[in-house]
C-alpha cells in the first residue's frame, strides 16, 4: 500500500470521527445549557418561604408547598399501586407462564402500554376513574391513572431483574424441597430487589414529571391547604409550572423558573437515586 | 411459621380490598366545608384572591380554584364535578339543556365586569381599531398592519383556545360583530390565528413580538403591552378600556364575569358568594384590575 | 448461597400440611396470574374506552370527512370536526424532530460505542440520561422562554411559536432513546466481525461504517422508530410551543396544533358524551393506533436483532 493512499483513508477517518464528536457535543450540550439556565434563573426564587408555604395572591406570592406535597402524594400513590402489581405480573411472566400464545399476548400488551401517549392515559383516567368510577377530579383518580402508565415500566424492570438471578440458585432451592413460591419469596425476590427498586424509583420519577394525564384528570390551580384524603383535589409541580408559565397575569419570571428548578431537582434526584442503587447492587454482585 | 407467612400475603391484600371498598362507597362525597371553583382563566385571579380572603376569616372552609377555561367549568358543572363554575361568558342554551338533562339547574350570578382589552406591542403605531377591522383581522381577511394604518409587517393574531370563555365571547361579539349592522354569524376565526392555552402566554407573546395582537381581560394587561382604543363604528370615538369606561358602558367590548351554581347557592357556598358581592369583595375586584358591579 | 429457605420434613407434619401448603401455593399462583393479566386488562380497557367514546364521533362526521376535513370548530353551531390540520401538524413536528435527532443520535451512539474511551463514555452517558429524565413540561417551558424568541429572530418569522420550535424540543426528547438503543445495538455486534475487518486492513472508521453500523441496522431502525413514537405522542411540549393555529400547516415555520395538543386543549371543555368529547376521543383513538403501530414494528425489529446475534 502506498503511503499516499493510507493517509487519504486516515484523513477520511479523522473527518468522520470529528463529525461524530461534534454530534456528541451537540447531543450533550443542550442538557447542560438547560440545567444551568434553570438553576441560574430559578435559584433567586428559592427560599424557605417558597418551599414551605402555600401560594397567595393567585400564586404570585407565597410558596409552592401544596404543589410539592401533591407531587409526593402522587408518586406515593402511583408506586403503591404499580409496584406490587408490577412485581407480581413479572413473577407470573418469569416463573409461572408457559411459552404459549397467551404469554406472547401479555408481552405484546406490555410493549404497547409502554408506548401509549400520556394524553391517551389522561383520556383513559378521565373516562374510567373520574367519570365511570365516580372518583372525581382527585388524587385517587390521578394516582391510578399514573399507576396504569407506570405499570409497563415496573413490569419490565422487575422482569429483567428477576431474569438476572442465576437459575442455579432457584434450582438448588427447589432441589432441597422448597416450594416454588418459597423459592421466589426467600431467594429470587431478595436477589432481584435492587433491580426492582431501581425500576420503582424511575417510575416514581416519571410520575413526578407527568403533566398531560393530570391536566386531563384535573389538578387544581390553587389550593389553600394540603389534600386530606385521596378524594381531595391536589396541586402538583408539573401542572403548577404549566399554570404559572401560562395562566397568571404578571407572574414574576423568577417564580416560574423557581418552580421549574424545584421540579427538576425532585425528578433528577430520584433518577440519581435509581442509578446509585443500580451501581451499588452491581458492585456487590461482582465483589462477592 | 407458615401460617404467619400466609397471613403476610393475605392480610395486605384484604386491607387493600377493604380500602378500595370503603373509598368506592364514599365515592365523590366531599366535606361540607370545602368549595370547588372551576372554570375561567380570566376570573381565576379574582376568585383566588376572594378564596384567600374568605378562608382567612373562615378557618374551617377550604376552597380550591382551577382556571383552565370557562368551557371546562361549565362542563364540570354539568358533570357534577364542581360547586361553583366561574365563567367569562354566558352559558349557552344547549349547555343549559345538557345540564338539565343531568339534573343540574344552572343559576347565574354576576360577580364583576371585565373590559376585554385589545393589546399590541408598544412599538406598534396603531392606536385604535374599529370592531369591523378587528373582525377582519381575526378572520384572516386583513393580514398586514399597514392595512389598518400601521407598519408594513404581517399581523400575528393571537386568541385563546376553545376551553376559554374569552374565545367564545370574542368570537360572538367581535368576529361575528353581534349587535352591529354588519353582524354575520357564519364568520369563524381564521386558520392562521394562534390558539394559545393561556392568557398569560398570549400577553407575553404580545410583549415580545411587534407583529402580535391579543385580547386579554383587563386584569391581565401589563405595562409591557399597549391597549388599543376601540371604535364601535368608523364614526365613533375610540374608547380605551378602563374601570370608568366599562362601568359607564362606553367601552364597546365589556362583558360580565359570572359564577354558576347548581340551583341557588346555600350554606357555605352562599356565604362565599355573599362575600364576593359585598363591598369588601368588590374592592378586591378593583385591586385585581377588573371592574366591580357598581 | 441458597438463602433462607424453609426446609420442611413433611414426614413430621403429615399430609394435612402438604395439602395446606399446596392450597397456599395455588392461592398465590392465582393472585400472580391475575396480576399478570392485569397489563392486558389495562390495555384492553384503554382500547375499549377509546372505541366506546370515540367511535360515535364517526356517526356524526363520516370518517372520510373527519380524517381529511380541515374545519375544526367544536364550539360553533353546528360544530364541525375535521382533523387534517392536526394530523399534518403531527407529521411536521415529527419530521423536524426526526431529521434532527436521527443523524445526531446515531453519530453519537457510534461515537460512544466504537470510538470513545471509557472515561468519555462514562461522562457522556449520564448526561444523556439526565436529558431523558427532564419532564416534558420543563422542555415546553424552556422552548417557550428561550427557544421560541431565538427561532423567531433567527429565521425572521412572525412568531417563534411554530412547528420548528416544537420539532427542536421534541428532537431533544427523542435523542436519548435513539442514542441508548442504537448504542446497545452496536455493542451487540460481535467483536469477531470487527476483528475480521481489521485483519483485512480496514481502519476503525471503515469498520464502523461498513461492518458495525450495517450489522446493527435493525437495532438502529428500531431505535429510530421508538424515537418517532415518542415524538408523535408528546403532549406538553407541543401544547406550549407549537402555536396552536387551526390552518393546515404548509411549512414547519407555521404555527400549528398537533393531535396531542388538540386533545389537551379541548378536553376540559368537553361535556361527557357530547359531540366534542367524542371527537376528542376519536383523535385519541387515531393517536393510539399510530403509536401502537410504530412501537409494535420497532419491537419486532428489535427481536430480530436480538435473535440475530444471540449465541
Amino acid at each position: 500500500m502506498r503511503a499516499g493512499a493510507v493517509s487519504k483513508r486516515q484523513l477520511s477517518q479523522r473527518t468522520a470521527f470529528t463529525f461524530l464528536i461534534v454530534a456528541t457535543i451537540i447531543a450533550a450540550l443542550p442538557v447542560l445549557a438547560i440545567v444551568i439556565q434553570i438553576i441560574v434563573s430559578g435559584v433567586d426564587a428559592i427560599s424557605l418561604e417558597f418551599l414551605t408555604e402555600a401560594p397567595s395572591q393567585a400564586g404570585k406570592a407565597g410558596g409552592i408547598l401544596p404543589a410539592i406535597v401533591g407531587t409526593f402524594y402522587l408518586m406515593l400513590g402511583t408506586i403503591i399501586v404499580a409496584l406490587p402489581l408490577g412485581v407480581m405480573a413479572a413473577i407470573y411472566l418469569t416463573e409461572y407462564a408457559r411459552d404459549n400464545w397467551f404469554t406472547r399476548v401479555v408481552n405484546l400488551a406490555i410493549v404497547n402500554l409502554a408506548g401509549v401517549p400520556s394524553i391517551v392515559y389522561g383520556l383513559f383516567g378521565l373516562g374510567i376513574f373520574v367519570l365511570m368510577f365516580n372518583f372525581g377530579m382527585s388524587l385517587l383518580s390521578a394516582s391510578l391513572t399514573l399507576a396504569c402508565q407506570a405499570l409497563a415500566m415496573t413490569v419490565t424492570t422487575s422482569r429483567e431483574a428477576i431474569l438476572a438471578v442465576p437459575r442455579q440458585y432457584s434450582e438448588g432451592s427447589l432441589a432441597v424441597g422448597a416450594t416454588k413460591w418459597q423459592t421466589i419469596r426467600h431467594l429470587v425476590l431478595p436477589q432481584a430487589s435492587p433491580g426492582i427498586i431501581t425500576g420503582a424509583v424511575l417510575a416514581m420519577s416519571r410520575a413526578a414529571g407527568e403533566t398531560a394525564p393530570i391536566l386531563v384528570v384535573g389538578a387544581a390551580f390553587l389550593l389553600p391547604g394540603l389534600p386530606q384524603s385521596p378524594l381531595d383535589q391536589f396541586m402538583a409541580l408539573p401542572y403548577h409550572l404549566y399554570t404559572v408559565a401560562a395562566h397568571v397575569p404578571g407572574m414574576p419570571k423568577s417564580t416560574m423558573w423557581g418552580v421549574a428548578l424545584v421540579l427538576l431537582v425532585v425528578v433528577l434526584s430520584f433518577n440519581v437515586l435509581a442509578t446509585v442503587i443500580r451501581l451499588r447492587a452491581r458492585q456487590r454482585r461482582y465483589s462477592s | 411459621m407458615r401460617k404467619r407467612k400466609k397471613l403476610l400475603i393475605i392480610l395486605p391484600v384484604v386491607v387493600v380490598v377493604a380500602l378500595v371498598v370503603i373509598i368506592v362507597t364514599l365515592g365523590g362525597g366531599g366535606g361540607s366545608s370545602s368549595i370547588k371553583i372551576i372554570g375561567s382563566n380570566t376570573v381565576t385571579p379574582l376568585s383566588s384572591v376572594w378564596a384567600e380572603e374568605f378562608m382567612g376569616t373562615n378557618a374551617d372552609v377550604s376552597i380550591a380554584v382551577s382556571g383552565p377555561g370557562s368551557g371546562v367549568g361549565i362542563a364540570a358543572l354539568i358533570n357534577g364535578t364542581t360547586d361553583i363554575c366561574q365563567a367569562s361568558r354566558q352559558i349557552k342554551q344547549s349547555e343549559i339543556d345538557q345540564a338539565e338533562a343531568n339534573g343540574v339547574e344552572p343559576y347565574e350570578i354576576q360577580v364583576a365586569t371585565d373590559a376585554l382589552s385589545v393589546v399590541v406591542h408598544p412599538s406598534n403605531p396603531v392606536s385604535e381599531l374599529t370592531i369591523l377591522q378587528l373582525s377582519a383581522i381575526y378572520t384572516g381577511e386583513i393580514t398586514n398592519w399597514n392595512e389598518v394604518g400601521g407598519n408594513d409587517i404581517e399581523i400575528v393574531a393571537i386568541a385563546r383556545d376553545t376551553n376559554s370563555g374569552t374565545h367564545v365571547f370574542f368570537k360572538e361579539h367581535v368576529v361575528q360583530m353581534q349587535g352591529l349592522p354588519a353582524e354575520d354569524k357564519s364568520l369563524e376565526y381564521g386558520g392562521n390565528v394562534l390558539m394559545l392555552p393561556s392568557t398569560e402566554e398570549g400577553v407575553n407573546q404580545v410583549a415580545d413580538n411587534p407583529n402580535a395582537v391579543f385580547y386579554p381581560g383587563l386584569g391581565y394587561v401589563t405595562e409591557a403591552v399597549k391597549s388599543l382604543a376601540i371604535k364601535q363604528t368608523a364614526d365613533s370615538t375610540g374608547i380605551l378600556p378602563s374601570l370608568q369606561t366599562a362601568l359607564d358602558g362606553t367601552y364597546p367590548i365589556a362583558r360580565p364575569l359570572l359564577f354558576y351554581t347548581d340551583g341557588e347557592p346555600t350554606g357555605v357556598i352562599k356565604d362565599f358568594v355573599d362575600y364576593c358581592l359585598s363591598p369588601e369583595g368588590q374592592d378586591k375586584v378593583i385591586e385585581i384590575g377588573y371592574v366591580p358591579l357598581q | 448461597m441458597l438463602g433462607r429457605t424453609s426446609t420442611v420434613t413433611t414426614a413430621e407434619y403429615g399430609k394435612t400440611l402438604r395439602r395446606r401448603r399446596r392450597f397456599g401455593e395455588k392461592l398465590i399462583e392465582s393472585w400472580v396470574f391475575l396480576a399478570g393479566i392485569l397489563t392486558i386488562v389495562v390495555l384492553l380497557g384503554i382500547i375499549a374506552l377509546l372505541l366506546k367514546e370515540g367511535l360515535p364521533a364517526f356517526l356524526y362526521t363520516p370518517p372520510w370527512e373527519f380524517l381529511f376535513g380541515t374545519e375544526w370548530y367544536p364550539v360553533s353551531d353546528p360544530p364541525t370536526f375535521g382533523i387534517s390540520s392536526f394530523f399534518v401538524a403531527t407529521l411536521w413536528v415529527t419530521l423536524v424532530a426526526t431529521a434532527i435527532s436521527v443523524p445526531i443520535g446515531i453519530a453519537c451512539a457510534a461515537y460512544l460505542a466504537e470510538v470513545a474511551s471509557a472515561k468519555v463514555r462514562e461522562t457522556v452517558k449520564p448526561i444523556i440520561e439526565i436529558l431523558a429524565g427532564i419532564p416534558s413540561v420543563v422542555m415546553g417551558f424552556i422552548g417557550l422562554m428561550l427557544l421560541s424568541p431565538l427561532v423567531q429572530s433567527a429565521f425572521n418569522l412572525n412568531t417563534g411559536l411554530c412547528g420548528f420550535t416544537a420539532g427542536i424540543m421534541l428532537s431533544l426528547m427523542s435523542l436519548p432513546i435513539i442514542i441508548s438503543i442504537s448504542e446497545d445495538a452496536l455493542r451487540a455486534v460481535p467483536d469477531d466481525f470487527r476483528e475480521a475487518s481489521y485483519a483485512l486492513g480496514a481502519t476503525k472508521w471503515e469498520t464502523v461504517r461498513h461492518v458495525c453500523i450495517p450489522g446493527a441496522l435493525s437495532g438502529i431502525t428500531a431505535a429510530v422508530m421508538l424515537g418517532v413514537g415518542r415524538a408523535i405522542g408528546e403532549t406538553m411540549t407541543v401544547l406550549m410551543v407549537a402555536g396552536g393555529a387551526l390552518a393546515v400547516p404548509v411549512s414547519p415555520a407555521d404555527p400549528m396544533m398537533p393531535m396531542t395538543a388538540a386533545i389537551a386543549s379541548g378536553i376540559g371543555n368537553a361535556v361527557r358524551g357530547g359531540l366534542q368529547y367524542q371527537a376528542l376521543f376519536a383523535i385519541g383513538l387515531i393517536l393510539f393506533i399510530l403509536t401502537l403501530a410504530v412501537n409494535l414494528i420497532a419491537d419486532r425489529v428489535l427481536e430480530r436483532q436480538r435473535r440475530k446475534f444471540a449465541r
